[in-house]
């Protein structure tokens, strides 16, 4: 175990290394001189100088390089060009709103999506089957920013049932909160369900065939707890760990979602900030994002090895 | 075939007379799924290709009088707040969206293939280094990854394809590792290294036609995810500039004319869920087909 996690982690550094010089590389993709680039319509000789020093664009790359990673590493990801606060600022207070609508949406999506597999598994062959296999397939196929349009338009508009846009935090109002955050947690979570509902089905199906249940059923165990106490147990374990790579999928629909019910969350900040060339702001949540993604990673690998006897030893 | 041989051939099963390609087509063929995706694609292609034939009004002509106009039998799908043709908008919009899906693909292809044989094919520090670059864009989530690179390149449908095409190369150079360090240990590749092949020999003409299939599959979902990614990149501004049609922008467009026309979003959504959906119809039919456990 102790190996498997010095291993582990002994990976994640050159993952890591190449990751900062992924986002770094960002910048360089900019056509023709950063600076004037990033300045945008601002002419003013101060401003593009400021750029130029705070990036250190006249020193060579690998310098440009370590003084940006340096920054990374004591927490500086920079600064907004546009509203001139720190970007880990920024970040800091759009994280938990994003975090609230990912919370929610991964509710829906283990709500949906297993025990829909677990049905479809059980009655394969059957109209239940049928009907989740093309619940995923809708799932999967539906583009999320066209799914909360439509559902703005008949929770919205056509109903009026639910607000269209905007968010009221959870320690403010709660019943106002979840009524902001309930469609775009919805349009989040459902493609996450889908996935989970095809890991599930196929978990479950190689499960069901395997000798320990089997020899449950032999021993006249009831149908019920044969699915629930002994096959459920061990078709989750790989799917829980599945579900928490999908978080990719989350926070790239989280960009969308929060940019049609104007959520001011995570996603919402990326696209503004591309919007106003915020260039820095881009390169943060990019990194932070990476991050994020890479920490969840090492605790999926390290909860499923903690959960399965057999890799334990 | 002599009469003689007549009898030997008649007890064996259709699968070892023909070859793999021909079987995975009759495996394909039997999917209903996977021929109603195939026929809608093909639908769409033509659609396409067919769009200036086809399209009842010019796709960006505008016109003050026929602003937001509901579905008549003038208009079949309504028209736009700048009075123009959703109908025809929708037909010129599938181009943007095969295209984008079609050529970000081949160069993820064109750059995660080599990638990925070379990774699997030598290993050691080049598999190392390609695997660790993979794994670094790999916990970049592909959409925002796209975005950050789009933003950066400018807002053009060709900087969106090529954005669109590097976030997802990683995948297939995982895939084509995978797949070579699977393949490489077969007796055929040692037979052919025994022959005296030479490296590039072996990994292009020995190795890369036995993992086609699985190439082929994740092709087919990875143009369904990308034309999702033109979309939802045209959507935010960054993909097809207007007046140009495409689904994306469309939808960006219909968004602020829910109350008033709400036709304006039906569409175009419509399409990109019926293209994808057929994607991904034909990509788990092809993945059955071509699966060798399902044989």
């Amino acid at each position: 175990m102790l190996n498997f996690l010095g291993k582990r982690l002994l990976q994640l550094i050159p993952t890591l290394f190449f990751v900062s010089v992924l986002i770094f590389s960002l910048q360089h993709l900019l056509p023709g001189d950063p600076a004037l680039v990033m300045a945008g319509e601002e002419r003013d000789p101060a401003v593009i100088a400021k750029i130029r020093e705070q990036y250190r664009l006249d020193q060579p790359i690998p310098v440009q390089y370590a003084s940006w990673v340096k920054g990374v590493l004591s927490g500086d990801l920079g600064e907004s060009l546009r509203i001139k606060v720190p970007v880990l600022d920024l970040i800091k207070q759009k994280l938990p709103v994003t975090f609230q609508l990912a919370s929610m949406a991964i509710l829906i999506a283990l709500l949906i999506g297993i025990p829909s597999g677990i049905v479809s598994a059980v009655k394969k062959g059957t109209a239940w089957d049928w009907a989740a296999n093309l619940f995923a397939l809708w799932g999967i196929s539906t583009p999320n920013f066209w799914l909360g349009i439509m559902l703005i338009f008949l929770f919205s508009i056509e109903l009026g049932w639910l607000p269209a846009s905007g968010y009221v935090p959870l320690t403010e109002n709660w019943r106002a909160s979840l009524a902001s955050t309930i469609m775009p947690a919805f349009v989040l979570g459902n493609a996450i369900a889908a996935i989970l509902m095809r890991h599930t089905r196929s978990a479950m199906l190689q499960v069901l065939q395997s000798d320990y249940v089997r020899t449950a059923r032999a021993k006249g165990l009831s149908e019920r707890a044969v699915i629930l106490k002994h096959a459920m147990r061990n078709a989750l374990t790989p799917v829980i760990t599945l579900g928490a790579l999908e978080l990719g999928t989350l926070l790239s629909g989280a960009v969308l979602t929060e940019q049609i019910f104007s959520v001011p969350g995570f996603g919402k900040l990326i696209v503004d900030a591309v919007f106003n060339r915020d260039y820095a702001v881009v390169q943060g949540v990019v990194l932070v994002t990476a991050t994020i993604y890479i920490s969840l990673n090492l605790i999926a690998d390290i909860a499923y090895i903690l959960v399965n006897p057999r890799l334990r030893a | 075939m002599t009469d003689a041989a007549l009898p030997l051939l008649s007890g064996t099963a259709p699968d070892e007379l023909e070859g793999p390609a021909r079987r995975a087509l009759r495996r394909l063929m039997a999917r209903k799924g996977a021929v109603a995706g195939c026929v809608v694609i093909a639908a769409f292609v033509v659609m396409a290709l067919a769009a200036p034939f086809i399209a009842p009004y010019d796709p960006v002509a505008t016109s003050w009088t026929l602003v937001r106009k509901a579905p008549s039998a003038l208009h079949w799908f309504g028209t736009d707040d700048l009075g123009r043709d959703i109908l025809s908008r929708v037909i010129y919009g599938a181009r943007a969206s095969l295209v984008a899906g079609a050529i970000s693909v081949g160069i993820a292809l064109g750059i995660g293939v080599p990638l990925g044989l070379l990774a699997g094919y030598r290993g050691g520090f080049i598999d190392a280094l390609i695997s660790r670059i993979a794994d670094a864009m790999l916990a970049c989530p592909f959409l925002i990854l796209a975005i950050a690179l789009a933003a950066f390149l400018g807002p053009s449908l060709g900087n969106a394809m090529i954005a669109i095409g590097i976030s997802t190369t990683p995948i297939f150079v995982r895939l084509t590792r995978g797949q070579t360090m699977s393949v490489k240990v077969e007796d055929y590749v040692e037979a052919a290294r025994a022959m005296g092949n030479p490296r590039w020999r072996i990994a292009l003409f020995h190795i890369l036609p036995n993992i086609m299939p699985a190439l082929l599959v994740q092709a087919t979902l990875s143009i369904a995810s990308a034309i999702i990614a033109e979309a939802a990149l045209s959507f935010l501004g960054l993909g097809q500039q207007p007046p140009a049609p495409s689904w994306g922008s469309m939808l960006n467009a219909a968004q602020r004319f829910l109350t008033n026309a709400p036709w304006m979003a039906l569409w175009p959504g419509l399409a990109i869920f019926l293209v994808v959906l057929s994607l991904n119809l034909v990509g788990d039919g092809l993945r059955d087909a071509l699966d060798p456990r399902q044989r």
